[in-house]
């Protein structure tokens, strides 16, 4: 079986093994390098090279004004990257966890979404975002948040989430060259979990666009960031099952590939949707309804949901209890396949 | 401006009283209570750090070099009163009287680890950086308008000035007049950024002038100056006369927390000529007539059997009840999430 569907585009340099968190931060030092324009902004991302280290090395290479540690203010940092985007530069944002970014909602709401649609296009404020996401690695409370949803129902900023190195370091370059905002979203799951080749130097992954990271014909699993792995995890029990998975990592939250969705689904007649995030106003919801848009004719059973529980964050004892895992994305696939 | 805000001192920090008016108002009962909560919380405090490495709890901010601050502070309350701490600000909770067992609990990601003892108030450690702030102000506003003499307190570092909260709080406080007191405890940095990259001021105290608030600097490695600069506006706001902005200088011995590696952003031996405050309290004992080497030592097995069974009780607690991540949603849960409950307890039962 053909694991990896996607052909990478060819990039005119050497690969380097990488973890995703070395990749992040090589996509910001090529960005640094290549645009005099891009500047790094967020707490604790210069001297101390952020608390994950995404951002190790670069102050002391790009220098404190372009790799700026800021007081302790998101509303500042996101306030002030709308000044600065709309004044030449190109603010990537370092949120230090996603929940963490809510004293920027009023920001990035009123402001960074909508300042071109307001202005007719006069004005944009076109900025990246950074937020490292999600639980599974035992942090204190507020630091486990999956709040993707809060911004894909904001109409004019992108989202996006990747599951891999290459495609963070991809998504990541793309991102910052993307004429309008972007919250990038990152499984701090994922950050150390594998490595894999990543090309030096610059190349894209398209914003809009997922990947079909494996082939099958019974049932699509639709996925992104750190429920990657868990619905791979439940792809390969199934198939010991004798049931052929088809796996969408969706890489871009906002706007969907409908396209890549469609004609999975089209094919599998059968779909589990896998997120962390609550269930209820989930991106899953949306999912759904470009799957009944598309495909309603071809199913042969309802979709499944395997999300959050509709219930905060709950602390790390708990935590594993909250996030979908393998064995309930499983039970998922075979009521859908015994339906 | 830090002319206008001098660092106010009782002692000096070889233990010799600046001020000797005060040698009347220290007498043993003080000088002892003084010691035994900040023995008790460093000596909490280090058993955390060492939990931590092992893996028996998770990651834990240290406060050690801050035991001053937070005990000089939480002793000048009173049942009644409210404690609006952060998570770096379980020395106070433990002055003020949560429980050990529990506060283990919580950096063991367990929910029972909020919950106060009866009749003490309590609040959940803020984790969003100054969050707390308008909280503190919230309920000193509510005693106010019920008339009764308690007062609210928040700890905040001195980042968390950066954010809007901070700001918020302060003003509603002045414009609202309440019993609040704003305790500062800057110790340097936040996580690794130093003051003077966090703000162009010299000082924090000085950020009331902007609410007409009254507000005083302390050194806050004096556990004496800041227990009596603290009573001052605790009384102040008892009587009805607003809030007060206490900016406690101090110093965070260790790492942010137990992720952090300060050498990455703080240069060799910064720190390293200030003197612990439990060092200078003991200097200041045996300076003035109050060291016992008996009661000492029978204080430090008293505090140390007292933390180990805490850590056994912590580890002899039944594991965390996946039920609980549903029960207390809402008071009465729609049917949705009673529905997501049952069926996945079942599977639960079902492994
Ligand atoms: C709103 C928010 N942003 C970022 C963080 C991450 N964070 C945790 S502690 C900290 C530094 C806080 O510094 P300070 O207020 O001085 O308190 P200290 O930790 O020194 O006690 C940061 C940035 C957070 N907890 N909340």
């Amino acid at each position: 079986m053909d694991l990896k569907v996607e052909q990478k585009p060819e990039v005119n340099s050497k690969t380097k093994q990488m973890t995703m968190i070395q990749a992040i931060n090589d996509g910001l030092k090529t960005m640094l390098e290549l645009d005099e324009k891009t500047i790094l902004l967020g707490e604790d991302i210069g001297k101390n090279g952020g608390v994950f280290r995404a951002t190790e090395g670069l102050q002391e290479v790009f220098g404190e004004d372009r790799v700026v540690d800021t007081p302790l203010s998101e509303s500042g940092i996101v306030g002030t990257s709308v000044g600065l985007a709309v004044n030449g530069f190109k603010p990537v944002a370092e949120m230090q966890f996603m929940g963490f970014i809510y004293p920027a909602y009023d920001q990035i709401m009123t402001h960074v979404s909508r300042l071109r649609m307001k202005t007719l296009g006069h004005y944009s404020a076109p900025m990246v975002i950074r937020a490292p996401y999600g639980a599974g690695i035992r942090a204190p409370e507020i630091h486990s948040d999956s709040a993707e949803a809060l911004f894909t129902h904001m109409p004019g900023v992108k989202v996006v989430c990747p599951a891999t190195p290459y495609d963070a370091k991809g998504l990541l370059i793309e991102s910052i060259e993307d004429p309008d905002p972007v919250i990038f979203m990152e499984p701090m799951r994922s950050y150390r979990a594998k490595r894999e080749d990543v090309p030096e130097g610059k190349y894209n992954v398209e914003i809009g666009k997922g990947n079909k990271v494996q082939e099958g014909t019974d049932i699509t699993l639709i996925a992104w960031g750190a429920m990657v792995p868990v619905a791979e995890q439940a792809a390969k029990q199934a198939e010991e099952q004798g049931v052929s998975c088809e796996v969408i990592d969706l890489r871009t939250l906002y706007p969907l590939d409908r396209e890549l969705i469609a004609e999975s689904v089209q094919k599998t007649g059968r779909a589990v949707i896998v997120h962390e995030a609550h269930g209820t106003g989930g991106l899953g919801n949306d999912i759904l309804s470009v799957i009944n848009d598309t495909s309603f004719l071809y199913l042969r059973s309802p979709i499944e949901r395997v999300t959050g529980f509709d219930v905060p964050v709950p602390f790390f004892s708990l935590e594993d209890h909250y996030l979908p895992t393998a064995k309930r994305v499983l039970e998922s696939i075979y009521k859908s396949v015994n339906f | 401006m830090e002319e206008q805000f001098p660092i106010k001192k009782v002692m000096d920090d070889q233990g010799n009283l600046i001020d000797s008016s005060y040698e009347e108002k220290i007498d043993e009962e003080l000088v002892r209570t003084m010691y035994y909560n900040m023995l008790r919380i460093r000596t909490f405090d280090r058993k955390a750090i060492n939990l931590q490495r092992q893996g028996r709890i998770g990651t834990y901010p240290p406060f050690e070099g801050q035991e001053a601050s937070q005990v000089g502070s939480a002793l000048a309350l009173k049942d009644g009163d409210w404690m609006f701490p952060t998570y770096r600000d379980h020395g106070a909770t433990l002055t003020f009287g949560a429980d050990m067992v529990r506060t283990f609990l919580y950096w063991n990601g367990r929910h029972e680890g909020v919950v106060p003892p009866k009749g003490k108030n309590i609040f959940p450690a803020a984790v969003p950086i100054a969050t707390q702030i308008p909280h503190a102000t919230g309920t000193a506003w509510a005693e106010k308008r019920k008339g009764t003499t308690n007062i609210a307190l928040a700890y905040f570092g001195d980042g968390a000035t950066s954010e809007g909260d901070f700001h918020e709080g302060l003003n509603f406080a002045s414009v609202f007049q309440t019993p609040t007191v704003f305790f500062n405890q800057n110790n340097g940095y936040a996580i690794s950024v130093p003051i003077e990259k966090q703000m162009n001021s010299k000082t924090i105290a000085q950020k009331a002038l902007a609410y007409d608030m009254p507000s005083v600097r302390i050194d806050g490695n004096d556990c004496f100056s800041v227990y009596f600069e603290m009573e001052k506006a605790v009384n102040r706001a008892r009587e009805g006369s607003g809030p007060t902005l206490i900016e406690a200088v101090t110093w965070r011995t260790g790492a942010h927390t137990t992720a952090d590696d300060p050498t990455k952003y703080r240069p060799d031996g910064q720190g390293e000529e200030i003197v612990h405050p439990l060092d200078r309290l003991e200097m200041f004992m045996k300076n003035y007539g109050h060291w016992n080497e008996e009661w000492i030592s029978e204080t430090k097995e008293k505090i140390e059997n007292e933390v180990e069974a805490a850590v056994e009780a912590m580890e002899n607690s039944p594991k965390a009840n996946p039920a609980d991540l549903f029960d207390y949603v809402f008071e009465q849960n729609p049917e949705h999430l009673e529905e997501q409950k049952d069926q996945y307890l079942a599977q639960l039962k079902g492994d």
